[in-house]
């Protein structure tokens, strides 16, 4: 067993458990704070300090083991600034994120963003980018981000980093890699009809044949 | 780390690394793999699984938590005041994960006043932690005949044709539709897709977004619905569906997630888009699914006089973390062996084709640790070896952190970098195979009570393959929203009432059903619990 503090409030848990499974075995029934368990959703955003250190850390309580003496403050909401835009009319220029997203350019460098990051991103790097209007380099960066918003927590200048990402990646998505070809195509052909005759002659075949057919189909190597 | 008992038989996995990368390990014939699923695979064994007694699948049977809900009390009683709505729209979608979110999306465009509520966040859902990719057939050499094929057997044959039909031929359409939205998918620098088998597929047509497929669609699909300006009502669950005089879906009772003040929202269609059932934790499996898979749709949808199909069968992905313990269930991708990692028992012998479908493989893992006694033990259980460092040998150092960086950050939390050695597996309970009965409109056996996404049942039949629910909760969450926006301006509003609580509690009462039990149970109840 271990003890944690949750709110500051002292517990006895076992020391295989997460933050998460951790504040249930002590009687939590959580409805704010908890999303996907997993480490996608990023509703689990958690600050902690080990007792007696100094320094501050950061995580998901869905994928982090407790330790003697964590004293544990969850985040379950954090005030990001969402902007809206309509994806199909905007150019991903320089200008857009200057008139959505115009504290990006109050940044001061101070990295505390990155330092706190649960998915050990380079956050301020790809907010240069942002600066910059190289989405496709922010998108990249920022790919793996779970939007839980401690680094927005954590940075003087108020940027709502997740949501910059957010459009980084879109813009990226949309306009910036080439659309696929054989997609286009294929989306054209079945909107022609090519493949009804092929597909009504397969499921109109009695059970045997396709299920011969399917036994024996040829398997792309 | 791995700790010294189980150092032994990693050995042994690394001993045989060169020669198992290089084997071809055989496909099961048809009968090897009925026989080993009758044997191994959790939805044969008769006694987990309770006959229901009363409502429209009556006679039928299903898993006996489940029958537990489905045949249990409402949370209020029918003389609860619905006479005045807090909320008036044309569509409501209960359920905020990507079904859901593409159902909005769609109804937004007919002109209909639309309202998602969802008793989490928009975004809380499996969509988000569907990692390894959405299937469509768009490559030259493949096409939705093929892809029909794949889904038809892989599904025991037991697919509604005409749902498969849509999913495979509105398959590429849906991709092209994310695409345009702005989710990122992984292509060459030509644009071509870069796409791979999942299991039991016979094409290459996996499409992904590294290993975070799931969450790049769904955090796409939300920041759409935001920028519509679409009013999502969240931590609100749905406790009951009201019906007008017609017996048509006419809006839902809500609950506030926090303060449990109930809610009347009225609506003039109703798209169910709830998800899974993971929580209900089936034979006592762990889950791979998110916190509020409760099946509240099946018992919403059930208790309103909504057909079920296929609720008996469910999907263990044959991958769920089997150690650390920390990770317990979680789900380690298809993806994983997508790449060309396979999975090796006790004694480091590949056992089985790494690409046969998720019952037969999970049955294949099941058998290998149970019977045949080739499983490694651990404290919390037993698995099997799924050989990652493969994946590098095939296809090069950086193919892991690349394609699969969800993967590695992962095990790396726990000490384990899974470029240098394999991860422990078992299977997870994943998937709700069956659900809510549909026409290819979505409709239910309710008038203007739409379904989609993983409520649903009979697209997939008794078994689904990888990369089908990424695309059909897109294909079906789109036609949903269509439909029930279009429904919303032709259909008239009656009086909503909760009427139909009366008449099921008639049904329980005599049938002999005195079960206190409440439902839907919106949460599982962790409180004091080691949990899986």
């Amino acid at each position: 067993m271990v003890t944690i503090y949750l709110f500051g409030k002292k517990y006895s848990v076992p020391g295989e458990l997460t933050i998460m499974t951790a504040m249930e075995y002590a009687g939590y029934k959580l409805v704010r704070g908890c999303g996907c368990r997993n480490g996608f959703c990023g509703a689990c955003a958690t600050i902690y300090r080990i007792e007696g250190d100094r320094e501050l850390h950061f995580c998901l309580a869905c994928q982090t083991q407790v330790q003697e003496g964590m004293v544990i403050a969850t985040m379950p909401f954090f005030p990001l600034i969402k902007q809206v835009y309509d994806i199909e009319t905007v150019t991903p220029s320089q200008q857009l994120m200057m008139q959505l997203y115009p504290e990006v350019y109050k940044c001061i460098g101070c990295n505390a963003c990155t330092k706190a990051c649960t998915q050990g991103l380079s956050v301020m790097q790809y907010i240069a980018y942002a600066q910059r209007g190289d989405f496709k380099k922010c998108a990249e960066e920022s790919f793996d981000c779970v939007m839980c918003g401690v680094c927005s927590s954590r940075c003087p200048a108020g940027i709502s980093h997740p949501q910059v990402a957010m459009l980084a990646r879109r813009l990226n998505g949309k306009y910036l890699t080439p659309e696929a070809a054989h997609l286009n195509d294929r989306v054209e052909e079945i909107g022609d009809g090519k493949f009804e005759e092929l597909l009504s002659a397969l499921m109109e075949k009695p059970l045997d044949e396709i299920k011969e057919l399917y036994h024996h189909r040829d398997i792309e190597q | 780390m791995y700790p010294d008992e189980m150092r032994e038989s990693l050995a042994k996995v690394e001993q045989n690394r060169a020669f198992n990368t290089a084997f071809e390990p055989k496909r099961m014939t048809a009968e090897e793999k009925e026989t080993l699923l009758k044997t191994y695979h959790p939805d044969y064994i008769d006694g987990e699984f309770a006959e229901l007694l009363v409502g429209q699948n009556q006679g039928e049977k299903v898993p006996k938590e489940l029958a537990a809900l489905l045949q249990a009390k409402s949370r209020i009683t029918s003389d609860f005041d619905v006479s005045r709505p807090d909320y008036d729209v044309d569509v409501l979608i209960i359920g905020g994960g990507g079904a859901g979110a593409s159902a909005a999306i769609e109804a937004d465009n007919t002109g209909a006043s639309v309202m998602i509520v969802t008793k989490l966040r928009i975004g809380d859902a499996n969509t988000m932690m569907a990692e390894g990719g959405i299937q469509a057939a768009d490559k030259p050499n493949d096409s939705p005949a093929v892809h029909f094929l794949d889904a038809y057997g892989g599904g025991h044959f037991a697919a509604k044709k005409e749902l498969l039909y849509k999913l495979v031929t509105e398959a590429p359409e849906a991709i092209l539709w994310l695409n345009r939205l702005g989710v990122e998918f992984d292509k060459d620098e030509t644009g071509t897709m870069l796409t791979t088998h999942g299991g039991g597929t016979s094409r290459k047509r996996m499409h992904a977004a590294k290993d975070y497929s799931g969450a790049e669609i769904m955090r796409t699909l939300r920041d759409e619905v935001l920028n519509r300006k679409i009013p999502v009502v969240d931590f609100t669950a749905a406790v009951e569906l009201l019906l007008d005089e017609n017996g048509r879906a006419a809006g839902a009772v809500l609950m506030n997630m926090e303060t449990q003040e109930l809610l009347v929202a009225r609506a003039k269609t109703v798209i169910l888009a709830t998800g899974g059932a993971g929580r209900l934790h089936y034979q006592g499996f762990p889950t791979s699914n998110h916190y509020g898979a409760t099946a509240d749709g099946l018992v919403l949808g059930y208790r309103a006089g909504a057909k079920l199909l296929y609720a008996d069968t469910l999907q263990y992905h044959p991958t769920g973390a089997a150690f650390p313990e920390q990770i317990f269930g979680a789900l380690v991708t298809e993806k994983v062996r997508s790449l060309g990692a396979k999975l090796v028992n006790a004694d480091g012998e590949v056992f089985m084709h790494p690409l046969e479908t998720r019952d037969v493989s999970a049955a294949s893992i099941i058998r290998e640790c149970s019977d045949r006694h080739h499983g490694v033990h651990t404290v919390e259980g037993v698995g099997v070896w799924l050989d990652t460092p493969m994946i590098e040998r095939k296809h090069g150092v950086g193919t892991i952190e690349k394609r699969i960086p969800a993967m590695l950050r992962m095990f790396a939390e726990y000490g384990i970098d899974i470029r240098r050695e394999p991860i422990l597996v078992y299977p997870t309970l994943h998937y709700q195979n069956g659900g809510l009965d549909i026409t290819p409109a979505c409709e239910t056996a309710v008038p203007n009570l739409f379904a989609a996404g993983e409520v649903v049942g009979g697209i997939h039949g008794r078994n689904r393959l990888m990369g089908n629910s990424l695309l059909d909760i897109i294909v079906f969450g789109r036609s949903a929203g269509r439909n029930a926006g279009k429904r919303a301006k032709e259909t008239g509003i009656g009086t909503p009432d909760l009427s139909h609580l009366d008449r099921f509690a008639r049904q329980l009462d005599e049938a002999g059903l005195t079960s206190d039990a409440v439902s839907p149970i919106l949460l599982p109840d962790y409180a004091r619990k080691k949990v899986k």
